[in-house]
């Protein structure tokens, strides 16, 4: 065999199973997805029409846009993507505030402290979603720790409305997300040279200023990537909403969730998933940029 | 024979070279010019797309680099972390399927060429620069390759180091006799280890030689000024009587005398190089030198075992000399002084222009 | 270089490493209180870890959630270094582009569509081979499987652009052939990564909820299924319990890794 095509089969050897894996298991649910999209809620197993019907005059195709048609016409579903967007632009410009500042005085520290500051980081972030959201019900309902708290202090007469509400929500979607803010931002920041900091200084830059002209642009792909690993998941998060929202709160994602568990009207939910799809497509090409070549 | 007639890639060029068994050959230019490139694909990292490689008469253009009797020590060296100096240098014998026993001796043996037998369980973490890089060394010789290329192989030692191991490479090169081929855009690297170089430019041989040859008889502009200090005479001949070129020059304001076998014709321009050495300086007039040229001394350089100095002409060129320090008559030169300059009929080369 | 940190760095951090530990620790607290209400205080005692123990229901959903996680931790690892392996390596390929996209869309895709698209997929299967027979721990291992392997791939990937290729082409010098290469050369040496992307992609598994709710079937039941049927009828303590376990846990786990993967020196 050729030097040349023995490297190609080499290449054909190492792909196939993941190429044939990924397309088997993630592209063609998506055709799928947007196949049931086009159909309508049915009694039986599965609970759709199908693509393809057979009758007197023969096979024929029964797709409809009625569902999509149902999306736009009830506001239900405009405020939930609306709200999904205006809860997760807040987080993610929240996470960053705070992510920032902690993620550059890791990259800061002492060599000895950055291992273990970092490990703090990382272990919430190893330790179940779930529960951390689960741990903000305790602190934040009517009798729960904050609120005890705050009576016990004499600063309030009556407990607070901390949860169920669109506050209690941001916080969920911050306190979770926020290890995803900080180890990009953190990778693109320990990868900086100092010592143009340092020349910036040595030509008169006082820190602010060599932090704004010097720092700040350089660490641009490390917020861009931070910003999009943050933002991308959580406009579907479901979970979030639903332990710690209320009415006024509706995400998308547990309309998503609604429809198909609650609803069993598998073509709408298909079709939300749908919209949600193509509202995701452009951030999601900026990011497999940045994580290939290695922001992350 | 290692004869490579012809590859063409956009980094090189038409390039035909043959290589004699035991010899030990540079190939040196600027960054760019191809040698890498070359270099890589005698290897088998990269393909030519045109030409042939042969090897001992064997055709070695398409064969993988694991199949091919050549071997390469690489610039950063490229020792496997996580093995021994001993595992390291073992590896190849061991992809061969050897005997153990013929490994270890074989390794033993190498290690005690390079002198590393001390470090023999050692990783190469535990190791200084120049340490390991007779590791790498070891590593490529231990298989016995037809061809052993070398890769910039004193770029990271530092001074006093590339010295003592120029001498040592050149000692082992001739104990093994095995060809060996160094790329390197260190011209003095080149020079001092060679017994032939070739000086590549922009993907093309500009010049093949022994050293001496591509020092004192540099064929082009490029090879002159690469190859050492130079200085650079535009000039334009007046008289040829078979044997002397009589050249004006106008920048020099003054007429030279230099040998030179081949006619030229009137009028035609040359380009005459001098070697700093070539340039005698003086406090005094030397009517004796059939050059003659006078200057003011702008700066010296005192370099150890002789000095480099920066001297004007009226005209406004600046001459680059270098004398030895023993030489009593110059060794009190600074700036400022008035000196007279002077070469040989023979110390310059005539080049094209 | 190192300077001290400024104070308002210092500040920030402290605050930050607050809010992170603040509920946990909160949980963690609460789930040695005596009393039933969770949040008031009434005395320490370990009642609930004893409760929890006698718990069947949440001993056998995590049994199911760590037969799902070693498999689909394990299958993404092969199949997520291969991707990763040609995401950096292979320069060009046809369908590069498309394999990239795949490779690292699970990665940021918000759950509830990979989990509905991944059901609706094996749905049709059915209905079409025959395969996959009804859902449940294979149906959510697929799924874990496909969302671990994007993980992996990108630290495989990530760690081999850093690796320096000099290693592998100094290997095939020396005469071994480009698999040898990448048993004895590469593979040890980014093994780290390896070992940091199997864990990953566990504790994906182990913490799933979204997707594993839409994959499974009426015989599997996840951990985090039954924390979250509690959970949704109010904070339990008997859960604190268990939090606090997994806490304890991941924190060994994480801590014995970071040690392992210390550079020898």
């Amino acid at each position: 065999m050729s030097p040349r095509a023995a490297s190609a089969w080499r290449r054909w050897a190492v792909l196939a199973l993941p190429y044939a894996w990924l397309a088997l298991f993630f592209l063609v649910p998506f055709a799928i997805v947007f196949k049931i999209s086009l159909a309508e809620q049915a009694i039986g197993i599965p609970p759709y029409t199908p693509l393809l019907a057979l009758d007197q005059s023969g096979w024929h195709i029964q797709a409809t846009a009625s569902n999509y048609a149902f999306l736009l016409s009830d506001s239900l579903y405009a405020k939930a993507y609306l709200n999904a967007l205006k809860f997760t632009a807040i987080a993610t410009a929240i996470c960053l505030l705070i992510g920032y500042p902690m993620a550059y005085a890791i990259a800061r520290a002492p060599d000895a402290w950055r291992t273990r500051l970092l490990l703090l980081v990382i272990l919430p972030f190893w330790t179940s979603f779930l529960i951390r959201v689960y741990a903000w019900i305790g602190l934040l309902k009517g009798n729960g720790f904050i609120n005890n708290a705050l009576l016990e202090l004499g600063l309030i007469h009556e407990p607070l409305a901390l949860i169920n509400n669109a506050f209690s929500v941001q916080i969920g979607l911050v306190y979770s997300y926020l290890p995803y803010m900080i180890l990009p931002l953190y990778a693109s920041l320990e990868k900086l040279d100092w010592t143009l900091l340092e020349a910036a200084s040595d030509l008169g830059a006082r820190p602010l200023r060599a932090f704004l002209s010097v720092t700040l642009p350089l660490s641009l792909p490390g917020i861009a990537a931070g910003a999009l690993l943050v933002f991308i998941p959580m406009v579907g998060e479901f979970v979030i909403p639903d332990l710690l929202g209320g009415p006024g709160t509706l995400m998308i994602g547990k309309v998503l969730w609604d429809e198909f568990f609650t609803n069993h009207d598998w073509p709408v939910a298909a079709s939300v998933a749908v919209a949600l799809l193509a509202l995701l497509i452009w951030p999601m090409g900026k990011i497999r940029h940045l994580l290939v070549k290695g922001a992350a | 024979m290692k004869r490579f007639p012809g590859s063409a890639q956009a980094a090189v060029g038409g390039v035909s070279l043959t290589i004699a068994e035991g010899e030990f050959f540079a190939l040196l230019g600027p960054s760019g010019c191809g040698k890498t490139t070359l270099l890589r694909m005698l290897a088998g990292f990269e393909t030519p797309d045109e030409g042939r490689i042969l090897i001992d008469g064997a055709d070695m253009t398409g064969v993988p680099p694991y199949d091919r009797p050549v071997n390469m020590m690489f610039q950063s060296y490229a020792l496997f972390p996580h093995m021994s100096v001993a595992e390291n240098v073992g590896f190849g014998l061991k992809q061969e399927k050897l005997p153990r026993s013929e490994i270890a001796a074989r390794v033993a043996a190498m290690l005690d060429l390079v002198k590393l037998t001390r470090h023999a369980g050692r990783r190469p973490a535990q190791l200084s620069g120049g340490e390991r890089q007779r590791v790498a060394l070891a590593r490529a010789l231990v298989k016995e390759p037809k061809l052993l290329l070398l890769d910039e192989p004193l770029a990271a030692l530092d001074r006093k180091l590339r010295e003592e191991t120029r001498f040592e490479l050149v000692r082992i090169q001739q104990r093994v006799g095995i060809t060996f081929l160094v790329v390197t855009h260190d011209q003095e690297e080149a020079l001092s280890m060679a017994q032939r170089v070739a000086v590549m430019n922009e993907g093309l041989i500009a010049q093949l030689g022994s050293p001496r040859e591509v020092y004192e008889h540099p064929q082009s502009r490029f090879v002159a000024e690469f190859i050492g200090g130079v200085n650079l005479f535009a000039g334009c001949v007046v008289g040829h009587d078979g044997r002397m070129l009589t050249v004006s020059c106008a920048e020099a304001e003054a007429m030279f005398a230099v040998e030179y076998a081949e006619r030229l014709a009137t009028g035609a321009e040359v380009t005459l190089a001098l070697r700093p050495e070539k340039l005698e300086v003086s406090p005094q007039p030397r009517p004796e030198l059939p050059n003659r040229l006078s200057g003011m001394v702008r700066a010296v350089a005192f370099r150890g075992e002789a000095s480099s100095c920066e001297v004007e002409l009226p005209g406004g060129k600046m001459l680059r000399i270098t004398f030895p320090n023993a030489a009593r008559a110059v060794s009190g030169l600074k700036a400022g002084d008035a000196v007279w300059l002077g070469f040989a009929a023979g110390a310059s080369v005539v080049l094209p222009s | 270089m190192t300077k001290k940190l400024s104070p308002f760095l210092l500040v920030m951090l402290a605050l930050g490493y607050l809010f992170l530990y603040g509920p946990i620790v909160s949980v963690v607290v609460y789930s040695f209180n005596a009393s039933r209400l969770v949040t008031v205080w009434a005395g320490f005692s370990t009642h609930w870890y004893g409760e929890l123990l006698h718990n069947e229901q949440i001993k056998d959903a995590a049994l199911v959630s760590l037969s799902i996680a070693l498999m689909s931790a394990t299958g993404a690892l092969i199949l997520g270094t291969l991707a990763g392996y040609a995401l950096a390596r292979f320069a060009r390929f046809r369908g590069r582009a498309l394999f990239a996209v795949l490779t690292t869309s699970p990665l940021v895709l918000p759950e509830v569509i990979t989990g509905l698209s991944l059901l609706l997929l094996f749905v049709a299967l059915e209905r079409l081979i025959g395969w996959p027979a009804g859902r449940g721990m294979l149906t959510i291992t697929i799924a874990h499987i496909t969302l671990g392997l994007s993980y992996v791939a990108i630290i495989v990937a990530s760690r081999l652009e850093s690796f320096d290729i000099a290693l592998e082409e100094a290997a095939l010098d020396l005469g071994a052939r480009p698999f040898k290469v990448f048993a004895v050369i590469t593979l040890p040496l980014i093994a780290p990564a390896l070992a940091a992307g199997w864990l990953l992609a566990f504790t994906l598994s182990l913490d799933d909820l979204v997707i594993a709710s839409f994959t499974t079937g009426p015989a599997a039941t996840t951990l985090p299924m039954v924390i979250f049927s509690s959970v949704r009828m109010g904070v339990s303590p008997q859960i604190n319990a268990l939090a606090t376990l997994i806490l304890l846990l991941v924190a060994v786990v994480v801590i014995a890794a970071s040690r392992l993967m210390k550079p020898k020196t």
